[in-house]
């Protein structure tokens, strides 16, 4: 029998190949219960100011314990290198690990990454010890260079954020999954639960995403879907799929039809 | 100011002390003291000054 089929970030194996934001959801209940649903062993969070005129009652920590959730926090909202280096810092030393999921916006409308800041950004978070999951376009030759520059993963994009378009160029995809040595993240864009299967069934090693769960009219029946999305795509990845053709083959016998 | 919100703490109050003042001593925050990373273990020696820019996060949802 084969081993579990998992993949190893920064030293560490997970067996859920699906990764879920935990913004724009109803209630820190209904983000727990979507995580549960979703089967996810990370979540991303973002790194805000605490409210010190109404701190709030509940944290939402509090829904999702460390012994249960690895926390990947971002750098959602950064425009320059500066801000997101000092953001994945304060994540450092808030105690949730050293993992970080870097954003170096470039454009406010399309939130398309800074390629270059990012790549300047990465380096220096390396070098201090962070384990770095880029969030970039799905261009090989930027994901090289930060696959080259220690990055724990590479996380090219399926379309621009929250856009649920799918995956937009699976040819750059493809040849971003064969050029890695790293897990490649697929991170953005995808809308329903077809998309995350795509993405496995290119053979990237996980998908990330927050908006089509959280913004689905039944948040936690899309997240089993996105769960069951992921699972078939891997699976039929490892099955490996018959060559498209364009004309017919039979599938019934040919001899011994009836005269 | 915290937060860029005026607050008043005693003369000689620690960033332990502050921390624990807005109710946020359990929680998993990370503090800056006029732009400088405070490490957790030095909160109860830290001393705030009048004028100091004090940065205090913790997580929230998102992407």
């Amino acid at each position: 029998m084969n081993g579990a089929d998992t993949f190893t970030l920064a030293g560490r194996a997970f067996r859920s190949r699906l990764i879920i934001g935990t913004g724009k959801y109803a209630s820190f209940a209904e983000t727990r219960r979507a995580a549960d649903a979703a089967g996810v062993e990370i979540v991303t969070v973002a790194v805000r100011r605490v409210n010190i005129v109404d701190p709030g009652k509940e944290n939402l920590l509090d829904h999702l314990p460390l012994d249960r959730f690895t926390i990947l926090p971002n750098t959602a909202g950064c425009y320059t290198v500066a801000d997101a280096v000092r953001t994945c810092r304060l994540a450092r030393e808030a105690g949730v690990g050293k993992l970080v999921k870097l954003e170096v916006i470039g454009d406010e409308k399309t939130l398309f990454p800074d390629v270059p800041a990012t790549l300047e950004a990465a380096k220096i978070l390396v070098d201090e010890g962070f384990d770095v999951l880029p969030y970039v376009t799905d261009d090989p030759v930027a994901c090289k260079r930060l696959e080259d520059l220690g990055c724990a993963a590479v996380m090219p994009l399926a379309a621009p954020i929250g856009s649920g378009l799918g995956i937009r160029n699976p040819y750059n995809l493809r040849i971003i999954v064969e050029q890695s040595r790293v897990p490649v993240i697929v991170d953005a864009g995808v809308g329903t639960a077809s998309h995350a299967a795509e993405a496995l069934e290119l053979g990237c090693d996980a998908v990330l995403m927050n908006t089509a769960i959280a913004g689905a009219r039944d948040p936690i029946q899309m997240a089993e879907a996105m769960r069951l999305g992921v699972e078939a795509g891997r699976k039929a990845y490892l099955a490996g799929r018959i060559a498209p053709k364009l004309y017919a083959t039979a599938s019934s016998p040919l001899e011994g039809l009836i005269r | 100011m915290v937060n860029d919100e005026p607050r008043a703490v005693p003369a000689g109050a620690t960033v332990a002390e502050l921390i624990d003042s807005l109710g946020l001593g359990p929680r998993r925050v990370a503090v800056e003291v006029n732009r400088t990373l405070v490490p957790r273990a030095e909160y109860a020696a830290t001393r705030l000054a009048d004028g100091d820019a004090i940065e205090i996060i913790h997580f929230v949802g998102g992407g």
